[in-house]
């Protein structure tokens, strides 16, 4: 809902030229932090906006969770860390790639499952089209 | 479902399966998508559920001196209400939290969320106030130790541990199908 009235906002440009603009800008003391902030929050799921990453979101939730991630970060923490703080509070969830495990198996086998379901069922057209003559009534679709 | 016999135009060997298929596959779907449409995709599930209440501590709403802390909710089974002034849903379920206080059907604390204090006491004012006491969690640090993302939530712990976590207004039926068995379940261990 605040996302999409934040959307309208800016789709009829009611006066919110930066929506970023509502939280000052985060300083780093090191580039390579910096680095690693804009990575770790392009992987991690803004739960209020779901399909919008931290890096993007406007939502307040996101604006907090950013400057977790910064405080972590300053606080040397490494970013599998900071994904395991995130992961422990709100599940992997936050991860726009989750781990692969006893619930997501299926997720990351299912392309995998498909291209081997594709392949015998055109080993069977095939298989089909060899038993048969070529000249058999002249058409093979239908 | 199943049981209907193709139309066997060219009766072959193998052409059960050849009309069949599509059919069963295209059911296979319908359940699939049927199931999919029951799902609350806003919904995340709490990887906190059988885990401790997070530790807090923090300064009650209603006396800035006094604290409240994960400790406090740790006797028997009470609901872990998070609110604020600010949340218009908040209203919605508030004359349930109301009736269950005043009955003595649940036994609520609050955490009230990212909120001015004046405008939060102001608001129990209204409203009325059904929690034994509220935290005051201005900057939403323990929020985030919860998993919170919207309010409002509501968690049920027995004992200090979260058994349950509903996101949005609570309503009867929530209560009654969910929550209430688990109060009451907590309450006798």
């Amino acid at each position: 809902m605040n996302c999409a009235a934040m959307m309208l906002a800016v789709i009829i440009g009611v006066g919110l030229p930066f929506p970023l603009a509502a939280m000052p800008p985060l300083e780093f003391t090191d580039p390579a932090l910096q680095q690693r902030y804009q990575s770790l929050l392009a992987e991690l799921r803004c739960l209020v906006c779901q399909n919008q990453s931290l890096l993007d979101s406007n939502a307040d939730l996101a604006d907090d969770l950013r400057i977790e991630v910064h405080r972590l970060l300053h606080q040397g923490e490494s970013d599998d860390a900071i994904l395991e703080f995130m992961t422990t509070r709100y599940g992997d969830f936050v991860l726009y790639r989750p781990p692969l495990g006893a619930n997501t198996w299926l997720l990351w086998a299912t392309p995998f499952l498909m291209l081997a379901v594709a392949l015998g069922v055109l080993w069977y057209i095939v298989q089909r089209h060899r038993r048969r003559p070529l000249d058999d009534g002249g058409s093979v679709s239908g | 479902m199943g049981g209907e016999t193709p139309p066997t135009a060219r009766p072959r060997r193998g052409s059960r399966l050849y009309y069949g298929l599509p059919l069963v596959a295209l059911l296979l779907l319908f359940v699939l998508l049927l199931a999919g449409l029951r799902l609350d995709p806003k919904l995340v599930p709490s990887p906190l559920i059988g885990q401790p209440v997070p530790t807090f501590d923090l300064s009650r709403l209603t006396a800035t001196d006094a604290r409240l802390t994960n400790a406090d909710l740790g006797g028997g089974a009470v609901l872990f209400n998070v609110w604020a002034s600010w949340c218009v849903s908040c209203r919605i379920e508030h004359p349930l939290l109301q009736e269950l206080a005043a009955t003595g059907q649940a036994t609520i604390y609050g955490l009230n969320y990212k909120d001015e204090r004046a405008a939060a006491l102001q608001w129990l004012t209204v409203h009325g106030n059904p929690y034994t006491a509220s935290g005051w969690d201005r900057d939403g640090r323990i929020g985030i130790e919860l998993g919170v993302y919207g309010v409002p939530e509501t968690y049920v712990v027995a004992d200090g541990i979260i058994r349950y976590k509903h996101v949005g207004p609570l309503d009867t039926a929530v209560w009654e199908t969910k929550i209430k068995p688990l109060l009451r379940a907590g309450a006798t261990l």
